[in-house]
């Protein structure tokens, strides 16, 4: 699915959060969102989802307008997982995790066993299968968003649409995750994450689009947009691109005086 | 009633069975409890008549009203994600007793015996419009329990106004006694008016078991999940309003009830907001056959209102959920 935003404004109250933003994501490929706190990556998520109405501009999915999609179609196709770590009940992992079928099950029915594999495949691939029967309001931060990841990823979408999901995770668990959203890319899914972990994006991403107060700033792929001068510009961090064995890093020396 | 434990694992298909068990065992005792016995000293007409036209309609009514109280209770909370939520914060009850207490009040229910259930009504539609515009079409769930306060704050003023310009002793008594709640001597007339307007409020609080369900992700992720929140919230209104309206408008204010009955059955039902809802609608229909049965049992001894022995049911309730809060969050 492609995923396309052309000259988006945004206002948010008194305050105008995107300022006409150009934004694009391509089927299979992995996009990271980055930028400094306040720079706009939730709103544009939020919009990119159809959650927030554009004050001016457009949203497409694969060419057709977000007002054109029914929202239970929508939801067939795009999950989106919030920042917030939400959860309101004592819901078990597992019951938790079958949320992201309800798009896909007719009114009245129970899971069905296309709902039942979905579910126990997305616990598998964030590693909480062994928690499934705990409830999730006693797990620890990163075992609940694994969970909530799992909701997402149990949605089965077309087009993934995340909100910082390394946040809070372990190394193993944010490689863990980040190592199953490029096989969904592989897989001919389109994802998108919102990111501060410059290191991450520079080594999975496609494509990352560099964001600074509701603009645009750089966008392709990552030894292109994490320059120097642009990590400079942006966040006024002194940080280099770099290939350490192999490995694609952002080495981040210190704040800019 | 189930018995509770800490960590039960019932499957929801015999979490309903049960509590629909109960809820019949217990509207099978109703029907059988009262001063006739089981009608054995009564015979032909009278032996119906008992049954049909004082037991049959105190059994349903009370059916009817505990479920309406336990399904919207449950609706609400899982609505409004919070656990404290009851039917009478959207104001409808409120209102409902408001347009009782003006009934008796400027005296229409001497003239006419329906004038207190028609006046219920009203007060209850008044208010759920005053609700609705009041807290907007968009807003959240803060300003659905603001304008539910609100409008509640209004008719207790109003309601504390007639009963301080009542010049007939008479009347403040049947005011006061009304607010109790009772399902006693309720007619067959009562029962009709009101049923449809029940089951109408239920039916739709139970086409958002799935919406619930979504919520306790969150709103967002709700609405990415196809969730229409403004139709959700419209049918949690307007579901309590027909339901809880119409019962209070009938039996009076009966308190706690929507309160308790989730409570009590979440653990059963997994923490589920949608399961919740018809095992709370089953849970509230038995407690208050029950509570009546209770009553009736009581009866040769102290003559109570089945609002006052919810209420001393639910107020200890409330100590035990501060208790157990305070438990949970202690370091």
């Amino acid at each position: 699915m492609k995923i396309e935003a052309c000259g988006l404004h945004m206002r948010l109250g008194s305050r105008e959060v995107l300022r006409g933003l150009d934004f694009v994501a391509h089927t299979g490929e992995m996009t990271a969102v980055i930028g400094p706190n306040g720079a706009g990556k939730t709103t544009l998520l939020k919009a990119l989802a159809g959650l927030l109405t554009p004050s001016a501009g457009a949203v497409t999915l694969d060419g057709r307008a977000m007002a054109d999609w029914p929202p239970l179609v929508r939801a067939r196709s795009l999950a989106y997982l919030p920042q917030e770590r939400t959860t309101h009940w004592a819901l078990s992992a597992r019951a938790v995790v079958a949320l992201g079928r309800l798009p896909h099950q007719p009114m009245g029915a129970g899971e069905s066993a296309a709902d039942a594999r979905a579910i126990d495949a997305a616990l598998a691939a964030m590693d909480i299968g062994h928690l499934a029967e705990r409830p999730v309001l006693e797990m620890s931060g990163g075992e609940r968003a694994r969970v909530l990841v799992a909701r997402a990823l149990a949605q089965e979408p077309v087009a993934l649409l995340a909100d910082e999901p390394a946040a809070g995770l372990d190394p193993a668990h944010q490689l863990t995750l980040f190592h199953h959203l490029t096989a969904l890319a592989s897989a001919g899914r389109t994802v998108v994450v919102a990111l501060h972990d410059l290191s991450l994006a520079a080594r999975f991403c496609h494509r990352i689009v560099l964001m600074q107060a509701g603009r645009t700033i750089a966008a392709g792929a990552p030894e292109d947009v994490l320059k120097s001068e642009h990590l400079a510009a942006v966040y006024g961090i002194n940080a280099r691109y770099a290939t350490i064995e192999g490995v694609p890093v952002v080495l981040v020396a210190d704040v800019l005086p | 009633m189930t018995p509770i434990s800490g960590r039960p694992d019932v499957k929801p298909i015999y979490l309903l069975a049960a509590l629909g068990v109960a809820t019949v065992a217990a509207f099978i005792l109703s029907l059988s409890m009262g001063p006739a016995g089981l009608g054995i000293e009564a015979t032909g007409e009278a032996r119906s008549l008992i049954f049909t036209e004082i037991r049959l309609p105190r059994a349903v009514l009370g059916a009817l009203v505990g479920g309406a109280l336990g399904l919207s209770g449950a609706a609400l909370q899982g609505y409004l994600r919070n656990p404290l939520a009851e039917p009478s914060l959207v104001g409808v009850s409120g209102g409902a007793a408001l347009g009782a207490v003006l009934a008796i009040h400027l005296g229409l229910s001497q003239a006419f015996a329906l004038a207190l259930p028609v006046g219920g009504l009203a007060g209850a539609a008044v208010a759920m419009l005053a609700v609705v515009a009041l807290a907007g079409a968009h807003g959240g769930p803060v300003t659905l329990i603001l304008a539910g306060l609100a409008v509640s704050s209004i008719a207790a003023a109003l309601i504390s106004l007639a009963l301080n310009l009542s010049q007939n002793p008479f009347a403040s008594v049947e005011m006061v006694f009304w607010m109790m709640g009772s399902l006693a001597d309720r007619s067959l007339t009562q029962l009709w008016i009101s049923a449809p307007l029940i089951l109408i409020g239920a039916a739709l609080l139970l086409t958002v078991a799935r919406a619930l369900d979504a919520l306790t992700l969150g709103e967002d992720a709700a609405r990415s999940l196809g969730v229409d929140l403004a139709r959700t919230r419209l049918a949690v209104v307007a579901g309590t309003a027909f339901s809880v309206g119409a019962a209070t408008a009938v039996t009076g204010i009966i308190g706690f009830v929507g309160l308790i009955v989730p409570h009590m059955l979440r653990p059963l039902a997994h923490h589920r907001p949608g399961l919740l809802l018809p095992a709370s609608a089953l849970g509230g229909a038995t407690m208050l056959l029950l509570a009546d049965v209770a009553l009736r049992i009581v009866q040769p001894w102290v003559e109570l209102r089945i609002g006052v022995l919810t209420a001393l049911i639910g107020a200890p309730f409330f100590v035990w959920l501060v208790l157990r809060t305070r438990a949970e969050l202690a370091p």
